[in-house]
């Protein structure tokens, strides 16, 4: 405990580009840019394949593969690939870390889907795509936003990596503690983490209160 | 009316589910299909909204092939009832009621309005609109179901074993409901039951199929009772035929002599009882003007000297049928054995075009099993 009050207390850790407003306005940069990437591809991946029902296997497949590449492996190949100087060789790993977990809740959200109830819908004559946007997606949307948090929460927790290629973040703090033995600085970034991982979680639980139906929200 | 000509749907397994099915669904009448588990009659309904296309053959929605319309149209145009109601949960009641008129592009606050409408209609509380289908009794989600199904006044109602989830009591008074409806709305409507007893009640005809999606019999309900086709059809429709026939004869036709002095009325004329030594015995009452034979019978049953007290519709008595009346028209019954079923609908209305017996809304057909149970009603 003393060595958090010590971490903040102290002057030097709250100015300058070193400091701790700058680094955590830098590892929220790279976790929502990646977050933002993420659902970009699997959301809509998401809900065509749990639609069509086509290419699930390979979906389901190759994103319990993505579970398994090392973030950290990934990040150097980037780097040997394309070298340091951009904020790629943070967001690829971030970006492929993220997708598997929204892609696969997605999928399982809109697949889930009791099939009386996507058989009404059609029955009523709705459009395939109207099938989807008005009853599956707002149907999905609790296991949809499940997939985002459970996302967010390994990005923020994983963008810490960020700091072995020079690109800053919350990372920095625990590795300059490392490397100078001075732990109070390591502790007081971990902290950070788990505060901003506490956040986002609670920001994903905010979110689905607004926008899953009432009605929806009593089945999961 | 719905025709289906020489219809067959094999499924890509090879399974044949209907196999050269011809039949015609009238206007302004409820057709049953019923049968046993498996026989086809799913298949069969989904064909006339193409949930499912035929494999052969065609149906014609007043004269025109439905292959010829594009489904989603086709199906807007078709009020479609299931089992587990198929409520969107994530919408409160009255847009689930207002989805078709919403897809056909009405404005909100019209589509709304018809939703409040089709939920006084099908007997729902107005509060219940605000509600989401969760927070709905398996009976009132049914009830919102068939609100749905005719929001946007389809001409056309098909309905897939629509009360089958609830229970007897439910399903009951949610059968007299689809009648009093019907007697208003004079949809065309197809039903689908596995229960016979539904399907009598119910049905102006009955179309009975067997396993492998064959029509055993199609026939107005009484005659189904009187005549069945084959064995197969016989067993189906289970014990007691004779009786359950009673339920198509009129009451009207039992000969009422003047009460005896022995049936004690109150001041308005509504019977109290059958002076007895120790007080009053129990006495059983019939409506002649609505109710059946079998009301008759069971009201005659109900009292210890065997007379059934007639009355009007406001329960006075205007008169008794001892049981000598009773076994008169038994014995007319018994002998011409077939009993007529009830006239078409639309017979006065110029609408007949199928020279089929179905029966019409005012008929004791339908107005029976609602009355005919309970004689005090
Ligand atoms: N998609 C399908 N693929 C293959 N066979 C099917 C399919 N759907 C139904 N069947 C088969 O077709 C036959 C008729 O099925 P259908 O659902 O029409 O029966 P049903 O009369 O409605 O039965 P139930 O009273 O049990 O609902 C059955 O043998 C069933 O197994
Ligand atoms: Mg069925």
């Amino acid at each position: 405990m003393n060595w958090l009050i010590d971490f903040f207390s102290n002057p030097a850790n709250w100015s300058g580009p070193g400091g701790i407003p700058v680094r955590l306005l830098e590892h929220l940069e790279f976790s929502v840019v990646a977050l933002l990437m993420a659902a970009a591809v699997a959301i809509p991946l998401g809900l065509w394949v749990g639609h069509t029902g086509r290419g699930s296997l390979v979906v389901v497949v190759s994103a319990n593969a993505a579970r398994a590449l090392p973030t950290l492996g990934i990040l150097v190949l980037v780097v040997l690939i394309i070298g340091v100087g951009s904020t790629w060789p943070v967001l690829i790993p971030l970006v492929l870390l993220a997708v598997p977990p929204i892609l696969v809740n997605t999928y399982e959200g809109v697949r889930g889907v009791d099939p009386d109830l996507r058989d009404a819908a059609y029955g009523m004559g709705l459009r395939g795509p109207q099938v989807l946007f008005k009853v599956l997606v707002p149907v999905a949307l609790p296991l949809i936003l499940l997939g985002m948090r459970l996302a967010a929460i390994q990005v923020v927790a994983t963008a810490t990596v960020a700091a072995y290629v020079g690109l800053g973040g919350l990372g920095r703090f625990i590795m300059d503690g490392l490397a100078t033995k001075n732990y109070t600085i390591t502790i007081g970034g971990a902290f950070l983490v788990v505060v901003l991982a506490l956040a986002a979680q609670a920001g994903f639980t905010l979110l689905s209160r607004v926008a899953v139906s009432p009605g929806v929200r009593q089945f999961r | 009316m719905i025709t289906f000509e020489g219809v067959t749907k094999r499924y890509a397994d090879g399974t044949v589910a209907v196999d050269d099915l011809s039949l015609e669904a009238p206007t302004g009448a409820i057709t049953v299909f019923v049968g046993p588990s498996g026989c086809g009659k799913t298949t069969s309904l989904r064909m006339i909204n193409r949930m499912i296309d035929a494999t052969g053959g065609r149906i014609l929605l007043d004269g025109q092939d439905v292959r010829e319309i594009d489904p989603p149209t086709l199906r807007r145009g078709i009020g479609y009832v299931i089992q587990q109601a198929g409520l969107f949960p994530h919408r409160k009641i009255v847009d689930n009621v207002a989805t078709v008129p919403y897809l056909l592009g009405w404005d909100r606050k019209r589509a709304r309005a018809r939703a409040m409408e089709l939920l006084e209609l099908v007997g729902l509380d107005s509060e219940l609109a605000g509600r989401y289908p969760f927070q709905l009794s398996g009976g009132q989600q049914q009830r919102v179901g068939v609100a749905r199904a005719l929001a946007a006044d389809p001409p056309v109602l098909l309905m897939d074993e629509p009360f089958s989830a609830v229970d007897p009591i439910v399903r009951a008074s949610l059968q007299d409901e689809l009648l009093r409806l019907q007697s208003d709305l004079q949809k065309t409507i197809v039903f689908v039951t596995h229960d016979i007893d539904e399907a009598i009640k119910l049905g102006d005809m009955v179309a009975v199929l067997r396993v492998g999606g064959r029509l055993a019999q199609m026939a107005g309900p009484a005659t189904l009772l009187s005549e069945p086709a084959d064995d197969f059809v016989r067993e189906f429709l289970g014990r007691d035929r004779g009786i359950r026939r009673l339920s198509f004869i009129p009451a009207k036709d039992v000969r009422l002599v003047t009460a005896p002095a022995d049936l004690v009325v109150d001041a308005s004329g509504r019977p109290l009882g059958w002076r007895g030594d120790g007080g009053l015995l129990p006495y059983g009452t019939f409506n002649p003007e609505r109710d059946s034979l079998r009301a008759a019978l069971d009201a005659a049953l109900l009292a210890a000297n065997g007379t059934a007290v007639a009355v009007d519709e406001d329960g006075r008595v205007i008169g008794v049928a001892p049981r000598e009346a009773l076994d008169e028209v038994l014995g007319q019954y018994a002998a011409r054995y077939t009993v007529p079923d009830p006239e078409d609908p639309y017979e006065e209305g110029g609408h007949q075009d199928t020279g089929h017996q179905g029966a019409g809304p005012e008929d004791p057909a339908h107005e029976d099993p609602a009355h005919g149970e309970d004689p005090h009603g």
